[in-house]
C-alpha cells in the first residue's frame, strides 16, 4: 500500500528542503523524497502540482472535551475538525470530566482515539488533582499511560511551592510541563484585556501584567529546578520579552501563540460578541505585532490553536455569562497564510516549521519530518484556493468562532495520517 | 434634521446633532407634566415593555410614566417572579417578549452590552436603561437637559464628575455626552476607582476633591457602592466619606458659590454627600428626576413615534 505525492513545492524544514520534489509513502510511512520518483506498481499517485506539501502538522493545545462534555465536543468530531482544519496530530488538555489526572482517564481517551480517531491523539495530563491547584496529580502514571506533557490549562497553579514541586517531580519523565500563565488576583472576574476599550464599553479587564507576572515565576521556576516549561497561549508583548531574556540565559523555556492572539485585538470586543471572549484575552495592536515578531525570530515556538468548543447557550447571551474560548481548528491554517503569509510578515517555510516541526521536536513527537522513515503524516497546502469561513461546515461539534463570514485565500487541501489520505 | 436610529444604546454612538435633538424634544415635552390631564395621544397604540433585570426604582417609574403619558400600553416584566427565575436565558426571554410585538423594549441589565445584544437579536426599538457598567444615555440625557436649563447652554462648561468612575455608567454615558457638546469633564476619584486609560476619554482626571471642584460649573457626585470597600478598593466608607464627601465646609472653601449639585440617585447620605449639601441651594438632585420623565418621554416619542405615529 503506496502512494505518490507528485509535483508539489515540498517544504521540510526538519531537512532544509524546500524544493519542488516528489513524496512516496509506503507503509504508514515515508519512503522517499526527491525529484522524477518513479510510482512502484499499485501505488496511488495524486498529483500535487502547484501545491505545497509539508509535514503533517501538529496542534499541542486543544480541547476535545471528551470525557464528559461530549456535547461540545467528542474525539470523533474533534479529529475529525483537526484533519479538515490540516492537522495530523493534536494533543488534548486535561480538562475533561472526569479531569485527566490518573491514568484511567488517559487509556480512556487513547482507546476513544484508536477506535473513533482520525488524526493522532496525544493526552496532556493534568498537574494537579481535579485542576485544583491544591496537590500534585499521579504524575507519574499519567506519564506512563502516555501523556506527552502535563498542564492544569484553563487555570493557573497560583501557589509557586506547589509548582515548583511539579516541575521537579516530572523531571524524568522528559516532557514539559504546560503553564496557563494567569495571576488570578490580578485578573478577578476579568472579560476581556484592560486597557481604553474595557474602560469604554464596561467590561471588567485582565492586565497584561496578570500574565507577565506568571511568566516571569515560571521562567524562575524552570531555571530552579532545571524543568522544561512551555508557555501556553503567550499573548502579551511582555511576556514575549520575558521569554526572549529567558531563552538567552539558556533557561528551558518554550511557547506558543495562537492564531487569534496574532490577528485578532481587543477592538474587536467593542461588538460584544462572546466569540471574542477567551483566556487570555485579545490584546491591544503592540501586542499583536511582538507577536508576530516573536514567532518570525523563534521566541516563540509554535502555533497552537487552543481549540476550545463551547455549546451556542454558553457563547451566545451576555458578554461576562459567557465562557471563554474559541474553536480554531478549521480556521488556523488559512488564517495565517492569508494573514501573516501573503502579506509578507512571516515566511511561509517559517509558518511551516512552526506548525510542524517545532511543535512536534517540543513535545518530543515522531512526526514533524518528511524524512524517509518518519511517520507518513502529511499537510498539503494550497495557497491560492479562496475559502469563506462558514461555521455550519465545521465538523467540529461547535461553531463559536469570531471568523465568521471571512473570506481567506489559502487552504488545506489534503491530510494524511500514516500514509493515507484523511477524509473528515 | 430627524432621528433615524432603531435604537437608543450609547452617548458614544450619536453625534451632537442627535444630542441636541433628543434634549429639544425633551424640552418640548416637558409643560406636560404641567397640564391638569397629563396625556397625549403620540404613541396610542403603541406597546412598550420595561424589561428589568435590575432592581430600579427611579428609572423604572420614570419611563413608566414617560409611556403612559404619551399614552402608549406600558408593560412591565421584572426579573424576579418570572420565567428568568425558572432558568431562561435572556435571549430566550426577550424573544418571546418580541413575539408579542411590542414596539419598544426599555432594558435594564447588569451585563455590559445586554441592550446591544437585544438590538442585534430583535426587531423592534431597544432603549438602554443602564447596562451594566457601560452606559445609561438617559440618564445623561436628563443630566444635560437640567445643565442646559439652569446654566443656559453647554459649549464651554466645566464639570467634575466625582467618585466610582470604574463602575459607573453615569459617569461614561455624560463623558461622551458632555465632550460632544464642548464642554469639559474632569472625573475624580481615589484612583482604584478611576479606570485605566480614561483621559483616552478626552477628560481631566483628579486625586483630590479640592482640586476636581474649583472653578467648575457642574458637580456630579456618584454613589458609592458599598460592595467597593468589600473588593479591597478603598479601606473603609469612614475614610472615603472623609477624602471625597461633598460637606457644605468643603463646598464653600473650594467651589465656585454658584457650582450646581447633582448626583444619579439614590445618595448615600453622609458618605458622598452631606444632607445640607444634597438638600442645599444649588442641589438640583430632584429637577434632574423631574428631567428624567420629559427626556424618557422625548426618547419613546423619536424611537416609536417617527413611523407612523399620531404626533404630540
Amino acid at each position: 500500500m503506496s502512494l505518490l505525492l507528485r509535483g508539489g513545492r515540498v517544504i521540510d524544514p526538519a531537512n532544509g528542503v524546500d524544493a519542488v520534489q516528489d513524496v512516496l509513502l509506503a507503509e504508514g510511512r515515508v519512503a522517499r523524497v526527491g525529484p522524477g520518483l518513479e510510482a512502484p506498481a499499485g501505488a496511488e499517485v495524486l498529483d500535487v502540482t502547484g501545491k505545497v506539501v509539508c509535514p503533517g502538522f501538529v496542534d499541542m493545545h486543544v480541547h476535545l472535551r471528551e470525557p464528559g462534555f461530549e456535547y461540545k465536543e467528542t474525539v470523533a468530531t474533534g479529529t475529525r475538525a483537526a484533519a479538515a482544519g490540516g492537522f495530523t496530530a493534536v494533543a488534548c488538555m486535561a480538562n475533561t470530566h472526569p479531569v485527566n489526572d490518573n491514568g484511567a482517564v488517559t487509556d480512556y481517551i487513547l482507546a476513544k482515539a484508536k477506535v473513533e480517531g482520525v488524526v493522532r491523539v496525544y493526552p496532556i495530563g493534568a498537574v494537579t488533582r481535579g485542576l485544583r491547584g491544591e496537590e500534585l496529580a499521579e504524575l507519574a502514571e499519567l506519564a506512563e499511560a502516555g501523556c506527552v506533557a502535563f498542564s492544569d490549562d484553563g487555570k493557573c497553579v497560583q501557589n509557586a511551592g506547589l509548582y515548583r514541586r511539579a516541575l521537579e517531580y516530572t523531571l524524568p519523565f522528559g516532557v514539559p510541563v504546560i503553564s496557563h500563565a494567569e495571576d488570578t488576583t490580578l485578573c478577578q472576574g476579568f472579560a476581556m484585556n484592560e486597557g481604553v476599550v474595557s474602560t469604554e464599553i464596561g467590561l471588567p479587564g485582565a492586565p497584561a501584567a496578570a500574565e507577565d507576572v506568571m511568566v516571569a515565576r515560571d521562567i524562575l521556576l524552570a531555571e530552579l529546578t532545571g524543568a522544561h516549561v512551555h508557555i501556553a497561549h503567550l499573548s502579551t508583548a511582555g511576556a514575549v520579552r520575558l521569554v526572549r531574556e529567558g531563552k538567552a540565559r539558556g533557561v528551558r523555556v518554550t511557547a506558543e501563540v495562537t492564531p487569534h492572539h496574532l490577528v485578532l485585538t481587543e477592538e474587536a470586543v467593542r461588538t460584544y460578541d462572546p466569540n471574542t471572549k477567551m483566556a487570555p484575552p485579545l490584546r491591544t495592536k503592540r501586542d499583536t505585532e511582538a507577536l508576530v515578531e516573536a514567532l518570525a525570530d523563534g521566541t516563540i515556538d509554535c502555533v497552537a490553536t487552543d481549540h476550545a468548543p463551547h455549546a451556542l447557550a454558553e457563547k451566545e447571551g451576555e458578554f461576562d455569562r459567557a465562557a471563554f474560548g474559541i474553536v480554531g481548528l478549521e480556521t488556523a491554517v488559512s488564517l495565517l497564510l492569508d494573514r501573516l503569509v501573503r502579506p509578507g510578515l512571516l515566511p511561509l517555510a517559517t509558518l511551516v516549521s512552526r506548525l510542524s516541526r517545532d511543535p512536534a521536536r517540543l513535545l518530543g513527537l515522531p512526526g514533524g519530518s518528511l524524512a524517509p522513515g518518519a511517520p507518513g503524516d502529511v499537510t498539503v497546502l494550497d495557497l491560492e484556493q479562496a475559502v469563506s469561513v462558514d461555521p455550519r461546515h465545521f465538523r467540529s461539534r461547535s461553531r463559536n468562532t469570531p471568523f465568521a463570514g471571512l473570506t481567506l485565500t489559502g487552504a488545506p487541501a489534503l491530510t494524511l495520517v500514516g500514509g493515507q489520505v484523511v477524509r473528515p | 434634521m430627524g432621528w433615524t436610529r432603531k435604537d437608543l444604546l450609547a452617548m458614544r454612538d450619536l453625534d451632537a446633532g442627535e444630542i441636541l435633538l433628543l434634549v429639544d424634544t425633551a424640552a418640548s415635552l416637558q409643560e406636560i407634566a404641567t397640564r391638569e390631564i397629563k396625556k397625549v395621544p403620540a404613541l396610542r397604540g403603541k406597546t412598550i415593555v420595561n424589561l428589568f433585570y435590575e432592581a430600579s426604582t427611579r428609572t423604572r417609574t420614570s419611563f413608566e410614566i414617560a409611556g403612559k403619558w404619551l399614552s402608549a400600553d406600558v408593560v412591565n416584566f421584572s426579573a424576579s417572579g418570572s420565567s428568568t427565575a425558572k432558568g431562561e436565558s435572556f435571549i430566550d426571554t426577550a424573544k418571546n417578549i418580541a413575539a408579542m410585538s411590542p414596539d419598544v423594549v426599555v432594558v435594564r441589565h447588569s451585563s455590559s452590552g445586554a441592550a446591544a445584544l437585544l438590538a442585534r437579536e430583535l426587531p423592534c426599538s431597544i432603549v438602554n436603561a443602564g447596562d451594566g457598567t457601560h452606559e445609561h444615555p438617559t440618564q445623561a440625557l436628563l443630566d444635560l437637559l437640567t445643565i442646559r436649563e439652569k446654566k443656559g447652554h453647554f459649549e464651554g462648561l466645566h464639570v467634575a464628575i466625582v467618585g466610582d468612575i470604574a463602575h459607573s455608567r453615569v459617569a461614561r454615558s455624560n463623558i461622551h455626552g458632555m465632550r460632544k457638546l464642548g464642554m469639559t469633564v474632569t472625573v475624580a476619584g481615589p484612583p482604584t476607582l478611576i479606570p485605566p486609560f480614561v483621559q483616552e476619554l478626552g477628560v481631566k482626571v483628579a486625586y483630590r476633591l479640592e482640586d476636581a471642584i474649583r472653578d467648575v460649573d457642574v458637580i456630579m457626585m456618584l454613589r458609592l457602592q458599598h460592595e467597593r470597600m468589600a473588593a479591597g478598593l478603598i479601606p473603609s466608607l469612614r475614610e472615603y466619606a472623609r477624602y471625597w464627601g461633598l460637606s457644605l465646609d468643603r463646598l464653600a472653601r473650594h467651589a465656585r458659590p454658584d457650582a450646581l449639585i447633582m448626583h444619579p440617585g439614590p445618595v448615600n447620605r453622609g458618605i458622598e454627600l452631606s444632607p445640607e449639601v444634597a438638600d442645599g441651594p444649588y442641589s438640583v438632585i430632584l429637577d434632574q428626576v423631574t428631567k428624567g420623565v420629559a427626556v424618557r418621554m422625548g426618547v419613546l416619542l423619536l424611537l416609536a413615534g417617527s413611523k407612523g405615529g399620531d404626533g404630540a
